[in-house]
């Protein structure tokens, strides 16, 4: 340890040496190149302490160096030489950083990578923000006011205040603001962190709040991180403003995040609805439908990304047709092949079907292997948006909602409108007069099961883009969907509508408080409550409908 | 199930291989009778994502084995088994491999149910097991080599890594896992360690989830809000193989980086980075003692045989793999070594016995049946490999009972004289007159 201790301080004694040498000329050259040096092969205090005195220098040729740390695009040559490196057909293109120049193409095992984790791309990624605060492009500036404020590098205060001067934008303006206030809340003046404090009181950001709560901190030995009483009260107080506007915003998040499992519910379970609410077919395989799916997006995906790369972003829109088909197919093979000389006997049913679950998975596992595969999320898809509050709202699962409910909406069309939805309503309603008015009942049979396990596909496409693509995959919703089903009553579309988002819902809103695997017993408890007082469900069917 | 698998067809050619291989040596060795090395992992149900490689490595070692000569002159034969994910029946699996097939040594199991479960049957048969993963510890049979990581292998190392300036400086601690006996040891130890390094019980979260759990945005946002409270926070996950997908998904899509809030993972490797998409993740955290981009002429012959057996230079390489490495050559040296493959005798062998490590250095098999090897912690690259940010400065011996856990700290596993035994708190066979 003394050693270590001895080194830093010779490290902190030859940066100062570094730093208080003239600013222009060739001295200015020897020590860029002292600190480029240091920030690649010191220690890992040395280094972080060479990277901001980089930033502090301002020279332009700092930027394509502390960018090379941040992506691990900065290397050592053999003989000592600090190199950036370019990924190149051949290996790795050189460059010169003190010259810029090119020097050559090496492979990459001639050149030893300089390790660079977590904090030293922090360190580097804050110093970049130090440096572009002056960019002429008011993205840019914006970017790198925020990595100052949330690097609250003292370092960066005088720059960012010669910045602020000059600002014209607003936004930018409003973000550098933000930083000077959160660099200034370590300062050593009181009166500056009072005034800081008051100035981050109206932003409700989790960062904000982060760093108020930072002060008010008690240590162990009985201390507080902020030694002013005033600033302290003031910081406390900020914090529980904060914490009230949040806490009406937290339970509007868990709100959201039920609907958005309820949506996945409903659509791993709408299928079912059919298959299982309106048939009566007890359906083990429903969930390796929901599998096949999402293979066929993964299979779809591959093919559009070996011949057209450039409509990669909208291979999803291919892959739900696909995904409908081949489901569909695979749902009327089933119905034909082994379910419809079962009918009337739900428990070889159920027993026929899970054999069946098993083979399929076992025959996916045999194609594909047994690894997850890789479906890319779309970049329209990629994301989130994020209110003030700390309520996050990601793409993938708002698309997901919107999805499911234009595939509810698909499907009642289909049930209503359709001749095909007539006579499906119609054999279920009762089988022998549909039969006398001359449906076919057996073709009836196989489209309605076809259509369900279809619209488990589509499920499945949904499915890959938040979940594993593995043969598994389906085997995580069998039970829920069954619980959405005959919680929201067997038969009836609306209620497995109802019954996917208040399941949802309940279990978010329990989750905080219960813990996961607690939240989930009790929501399953309360079922078997609820089915116990009413056996048929949410939405009972009333009528001729229930004895046929 | 086993009709459409690849059980019966790596059956058919594993006997085809030990029938021809049987031929051959018949002719030049008197006692050519192959060795039988048993294989006990799931290649059906969901444990077969990650076991079903551990096999081929298996058999990949044998291939290797044969063509250098088999051992004591006698071709090794590998008897495989498909206990299909099925804890009970990892039972009735071993006890065939050591009843029927008479096999001389097994290697196998992934989770830790499935290796307790097949115990009993070790040590009731006095068979031989050698275990690739890393685990929770609190153990050490006499009839089982753990070849993985000990949590002083793994946890400990990584959360004073995270601790130190050099990882960040965590404070508050957020500890994730899945609802099962691995993570739930794991964190008992973590929490003891953490609290003894002055961590008090507020600034230490612990949430455990269902298998498979695919929603995480609760628990996404709940470990954001712990995370704003002022000071760095580190989330150790324990969470099971084929939840992190979602769980990394859900991380990405909230913009939780590396940066802000590190995710060091246990179980997470190559193999389950490969079902990925890689970029967001990158700089989360994993530690293991083995990373496949780890740069050393042992670790390159290695990957080069591997793709070349599985015929696809696309596979990756893990942990576990060389977990079975070692354990396979350590076996191989022990039984060159007793010159017999009777289970008293290799095991005696064992202690002491070295193999150079795919990493470099050399692991060494101790008396408490877990081994000495370094622990590397790596951040997650966006190729889906890792890169190695740190590592011990020379072996770490693998402790089978944790120091920080008060009822296990008093206790000794060493299987030499005078302890001989696995959790005792006074040497079996005391030394008279000290």
């Amino acid at each position: 340890m003394p050693i270590a201790v001895i080194r830093c301080l010779l490290a902190s004694f030859a940066l100062l040496v570094v730093l208080a040498a003239p600013q222009r000329g060739v001295a200015q050259d020897a020590d860029f190149a002292a600190l480029v040096d240091t920030a690649a092969k010191g220690e890992f205090a040395e280094q972080s302490a060479a990277i901001s005195a980089l930033a502090a220098t301002g020279d332009p040729r700092a930027q394509a160096v502390l960018e090379a740390l941040a992506e691990r695009g900065l290397y050592v040559t053999a003989e000592g030489q600090v190199v950036i490196g370019e990924d190149h057909p051949d290996g790795l293109r050189l460059i010169d950083p003190l010259t810029g120049e090119e020097i050559g193409i090496v492979g990459s095992r001639d050149v030893e990578r300089v390790r660079a984790n977590n904090s030293l791309r922090r360190a580097a990624r804050s110093a970049i923000g130090t440096l572009t605060l002056m960019s002429p492009d008011p993205a840019v500036r914006l970017n790198a006011a925020q990595t100052v404020f949330s690097s609250q590098d003292a370092g960066a205060l005088e720059m960012l205040e010669q910045a602020l001067e000059q600002e014209e934008d607003d936004d930018v303006r409003g973000a550098m603001q933000k930083a000077r206030a959160a660099i200034l809340l370590g300062s050593d003046d009181p009166a500056l962190r009072l005034e800081a404090v008051e100035a981050l009181r109206e932003f409700t950001d989790p960062d904000i709040r982060s760093m108020l709560a930072a002060l008010v901190v008690q240590r162990q030995d009985g201390t507080y991180a902020e030694t002013d009483e005033t600033v302290r009260a003031a910081a406390a107080e900020s914090l529980e403003a904060i914490e009230r506007k949040l806490a009406a915003w937290r339970i509007a998040g868990y709100v959201y995040q039920g609907i958005s499992l309820g949506s996945v519910l409903l659509l791993a379970a709408i299928g079912l609805a059919i298959t299982f609410g309106v048939m009566g077919v007890i359906n083990m395989a429903h969930g390796e439908m929901v599998m096949i799916g999402a293979y066929t997006t993964f299979v779809i995906q591959e093919v559009i990304r070996n011949h057209a790369p450039e409509l990669l972003d909208w291979s999803l829109f291919v892959a739900i047709p696909a995904a409908f088909v081949v489901a569909g197919l695979a749902g009327i093979a089933i119905e034909r092949g082994i379910i419809r000389f079962l009918y009337g006997r739900p428990l070889e049913t159920l027993l026929a079907t899970w054999g069946l679950s098993l083979i399929l998975r076992q025959l996916v596992r045999t194609l594909f292997g047994t690894t997850n595969q890789e479906v890319g999320t779309p970049s329209w898809m990629q994301g989130a948006i994020e209110t003030t509050a700390g309520v996050t709202m990601t793409y993938n699962r708002l698309y997901i909602i919107l999805f499911c409910l234009l595939v509810f909406a698909g499907l009642m069309v289909a049930l209503r409108r359709t001749a095909l939805g007539l006579q499906m309503r119609a054999v279920t309603q009762n089988r022998q007069m549909a039969r006398a008015m001359g449906i076919r009942t057996g073709r009836v049979d196989a489209l309605t099961f076809g259509l369900g396990s279809g619209i488990a596909g589509i499920a499945g496409v949904a499915l890959s883009q938040i979940d594993n693509v593995s043969p598994n995959l389906g085997q995580g919703y069998i039970i829920d969907s069954f619980l959405v089903v005959v919680f929201g009553g067997v038969g009836n579309l609306w209620g497995t509508l109802a019954g996917a988002f208040s399941l949802g819902v309940a279990n978010k809103l329990l989750e905080p408080y219960a813990g996961a695997v607690l939240g989930k017993i009790l929501v399953l408890v309360a079922i078997i409550l609820f089915i116990q007082k009413r056996p048929r469900g949410l939405f009972a069917l009333r009528g001729r409908a229930v004895e046929a | 199930m086993d009709l459409f698998g690849r059980v019966s067809r790596w059956g058919a050619a594993a006997a085809l291989a030990g029938t021809i291989a049987f031929g051959s040596v018949a002719a030049t060795a008197q006692e050519g009778e192959p060795i039988r090395v048993g294989i006990l992992h799931s290649l059906s149900g969901t444990m077969a994502i990650s076991e079903t490689t551990l096999k081929d490595v298996m058999l990949m070692l044998i291939e290797q084995q044969n063509e250098a000569g088999g051992l004591l002159g006698r071709p090794l034969e590998a008897v495989v088994v498909d206990p299909a994910s099925d804890w009970p029946l990892f039972a009735e699996k071993a006890r065939e491999l050591l009843e029927q097939d008479q096999v001389d040594v097994v290697f196998g199991c992934w989770t830790s149910v499935s290796r307790k479960s097949v115990l009993p049957v070790f040590e009731e048969l006095n068979g031989l097991l050698f275990y690739p993963v890393q685990y929770e510890g609190e153990e050490s049979s006499r009839n089982v080599f753990y070849t993985g990581a000990a949590p002083n292998q793994q946890a400990i190392p990584a959360v004073e890594y995270l601790m130190s300036e050099e990882g960040g400086g965590a404070e508050r601690w957020v500890l994730l896992g899945t609802d099962y006996v691995y993570p739930r040891t794991t964190n008992k130890i973590l929490r003891a360690f953490l609290n003894a390094n002055g961590v008090a019980d507020e600034d230490i979260m612990e949430e455990y989830t269902p298998f498979g759990h695919s929603d995480w945005q609760t628990i996404v946002a709940s470990v954001q809000e712990f995370a704003s409270q002022g000071r760095p926070t580190a989330v150790v996950s324990t969470i099971n193989g084929d939840a992190n997908v979602p769980f990394y998904k859900e991380l990405a899509n909230q913009g939780i980086t590396a940066d802000e809030i590190p995710v060091v993972a246990f179980s997470v490797g190559e193999e389950e980075l490969a079902g990925l998409d890689t970029a967001p993740l990158v700089g989360h955290l994993a530690a293991w003692n083995y990373f496949m981009s780890v740069d050393t002429p042992e670790n390159a012959e290695f990957i080069a045989a591997w793709h070349d057996f599985i015929g696809d230079e696309a596979r990756v390489t893990n942990d576990p793999m060389e977990a079975h490495y070692i354990g396979f050559h350590m076996w191989v040296q022990a039984v060159e070594q007793a010159g017999t493959t009777d289970v008293d005798a290799v095991r005696q062998a064992m202690y002491g016995q070295e193999v150079v490590n795919l990493t470099g250095g050399i692991a060494v098999m101790n008396t408490n049946h877990h081994l000495s090897k370094p622990v590397l912690i790596g951040e997650i690259l966006d190729d889906g490999q890792f890169d190695v940010v740190w590592e011990t400065d020379g072996l770490v011996v693998g402790d089978a009972w944790s120091d920080y856990i008060p009822e296990s700290a008093v206790l000794t596993a060493d299987w030499t004289y005078p302890w001989v035994c696995g959790n005792c708190q006074e040497p079996r066979f005391p030394v008279i007159g000290q």
